[in-house]
């Protein structure tokens, strides 16, 4: 009783001056980095966006040139604008719609949830790193794994899936929509928070199955859903390993998986034009912005919130 | 960002009562569907395993996961494969995740907790800041902190990769500490203080001995990130001595081509084995960070 009734009349002075000097003591390994490695980086790089900063001797100011060379005399970025945006309204939805559908098959009640739901998440905890994109390489390839199959199983001869430009991209789509796995695990904490009564009044009242699931599960699920939309569209826009990897850096065949990070990394670090990179990079940002902008104004419409 | 409190019930809960109701059929059904999901999912990483020990002309020979003959060759290919042996390689990733992990658990669990447990002025604000890094590409600060580090000499070291790390670069661990420290019973402290602790002693004693599952969860995310990842190495380092074991596969794929498929896919088990491993040893300290942040994978 005695806490409570200390910290009811305020502490002493001495431990608020501690708390003071603690709070930014404790912050302060946080707060250089903040200043050093974020900001002046944030403020530096939109400088540089306004240059003609390369190799080749000190930035020249160019005011606005860089963004309206992307925006009205660069083919490339377009291209990379396509790419990305077709990658991202593909994957997103298709790993949103795979994490929910085995999300729910889960949630039954089945003996081995574990084992399934680890089955699951392995891809997406080892789909990011080279190997995985080295594999699908060799899976897509002309003599890879799935034609094997598929003339073992059909007896048809597929192509060469990565080579192929109409097809290159929808293998990075479906690599990504393979690593469903953490949007399933978030889908499966979200179901878990539904009260079962819900289900119970409804099936007394006599609502079939997927009556239920579209009257209770779908709304209540809709904050969630949200957030997984939000979270892996930024991270499909930021995607660049497995198009670094299947193309050996050149984002072929014919610039068909050249994705916005990687055309970045091209103006960056191979061609080393620093301020058009980094005009770049402010155009990704904004981008990027603008998408969950609109997500959270759309969310009014369709997000079910209690209260 | 609710304040969820770190628990296992949120991804351990009994089994829905809803499954009790339907028929042995549709249950079997259901089985039979989440198995073949199940199986298509895994084949390609069953292949890559399978692959790696069988002779090379077997490889295309059969889609069977068995390996008639078995053999290690392809691995001491892959091994050797490259000018600098991949023992080098696996070493300087295992230096750069250790230190990384140092890092973060340092400097991140003193900057949640301060946010979590300090009064200051500027809490909020600079709170504000944070979660709006979490956010940010980093694509926004990339060729900046390249010439920063450029101009220190720090390109073609491992000190890019390491140093911001104690610098508490990565928000997202901030977050998932926020999120557990928020659920440590303010009691502890209160009794803390009045027995004369400072905010030091009460880190050190109370805080940080109650969080072990976060500082686990968070050292183990740090790990396999920096163990996966390939796009700050393959800016940073040029020389294929300092390469980490991703940078090393990368250009193995580039020498041999489609070559020598045994050794290449023998050197990409080896670099996921260690994931593997931690996911094996960590799983519901995995799943359970993924349930209470909603954030990554």
């Amino acid at each position: 009783m005695s806490i409570a009734d200390a910290s009811n009349a305020g502490p002493p002075l001495s431990v608020r001056l501690r708390s003071q000097l603690g709070g930014y003591g404790f912050l302060l390994p946080w707060l250089l980095g903040f200043v050093v490695l974020t900001l002046g980086p944030a403020v530096s790089s939109f400088y540089l966006s306004l240059t003609d900063f390369g190799l080749m001797g000190p930035a020249n100011w160019v005011g606005a040139e860089n963004y309206v060379r992307i925006a009205s005399d660069d083919p490339r970025f377009w291209t990379a604008m396509r790419v990305t945006f077709t990658f991202v309204l593909l994957s997103v939805p298709l790993k949103l719609m795979f994490a929910l559908a085995i999300a729910v098959a889960l949630n039954k009640g089945l003996r081995g949830l574990t084992v399934f739901r680890a089955i699951f998440y392995l891809p997406s905890l080892v789909g990011g790193s080279v190997a995985i994109a080295v594999l699908w390489r060799q899976v897509f390839a002309g003599d890879g794994v799935l034609n094997q199959v598929l003339a073992a199983l059909f007896g048809y001869e597929g192509p060469s899936w990565i080579s192929n430009p109409s097809t290159s991209l929808y293998t990075l789509v479906l690599l990504a929509a393979w690593q469903f796995g953490s949007s399933m695990i978030i889908f499966l904490a979200g179901l878990r928070q539904i009260p079962q009564d819900m289900y119970e009044a409804a099936s007394i009242d006599g609502a079939s199955r997927s009556r239920q699931f579209f009257k209770i599960t779908l709304p209540l699920l809709t904050p969630v859903i949200f957030f997984n939309a939000v979270i892996l569209t930024i991270d499909a826009f930021k995607a660049f390993t497995s198009a670094f990897v299947v193309s050996d850096g050149s984002g072929g065949p014919i610039d068909t998986t050249l994705f916005y990070t990687l055309y970045l990394y091209q103006e960056a670090f191979t061609n080393f034009r620093f301020g058009y990179a980094s005009a770049l990079a402010w155009v990704l940002v904004v981008i990027i912005a603008i998408f969950t902008a609109l997500s959270f104004m759309s969310a009014k419409y369709w997000v079910h919130y209690d209260d | 960002m609710t304040d969820t409190v770190y628990a296992s019930s949120v991804v351990e809960a009994a089994a829905m009562p809803e499954g009790a109701k339907s028929s042995p059929l549709k249950r079997a059904l259901v089985y039979a569907l989440l198995t073949a999901v199940s199986f298509i999912m895994l084949y390609p990483l069953l292949w890559m395993v399978s692959s790696s020990f069988k002779p090379e002309n077997e490889i295309f020979a059969t889609t069977s996961l068995i390996p008639q003959e078995f053999t290690l060759d392809a691995y001491r290919r892959g091994w050797n494969g490259l000018s600098v042996s991949f023992g080098y390689m696996f070493l300087n990733s295992l230096l750069i995740s250790v230190l990384v992990v140092i890092g973060n658990l340092m400097s991140c669990s003193m900057a949640a907790y301060a946010f979590t447990r300090l009064q200051f002025k500027g809490r909020g604000f600079w709170f504000a800041l944070m979660l709006g890094t979490l956010m940010m590409p980093q694509h926004a600060v990339l060729i900046p902190q390249y010439l920063m580090f450029l101009k220190f000499g720090w390109v073609n070291t491992i000190m890019p990769l390491v140093v911001p790390k104690f610098f508490a670069i990565d928000a997202f661990f901030i977050f998932l500490m926020v999120q557990f420290f928020r659920g440590i019973p303010r009691e502890l402290d209160e009794a803390a203080i009045m027995d004369g602790a400072g905010p030091l002693r009460i880190f050190l004693k109370v805080i940080l001995p109650l969080s072990t599952p976060v500082l686990a969860t968070a050292a183990v995310f740090s790990f396999i990130w920096t163990w996966d990842d390939f796009f700050a190495p393959l800016i940073y380092l040029n020389d294929i001595e300092k390469y980490t074991a991703q940078l090393g596969l990368r250009t193995f794929v580039d020498a041999t081509a489609q070559s020598d498929w045994g050794a290449l896919l023998a050197m990409s088990t080896l670099t996921v084995l260690p994931i593997f491993i931690l996911f094996l040893l960590f799983q519901r300290l995995l799943i359970e960070g993924i349930a209470t942040t909603g954030m990554k994978r």
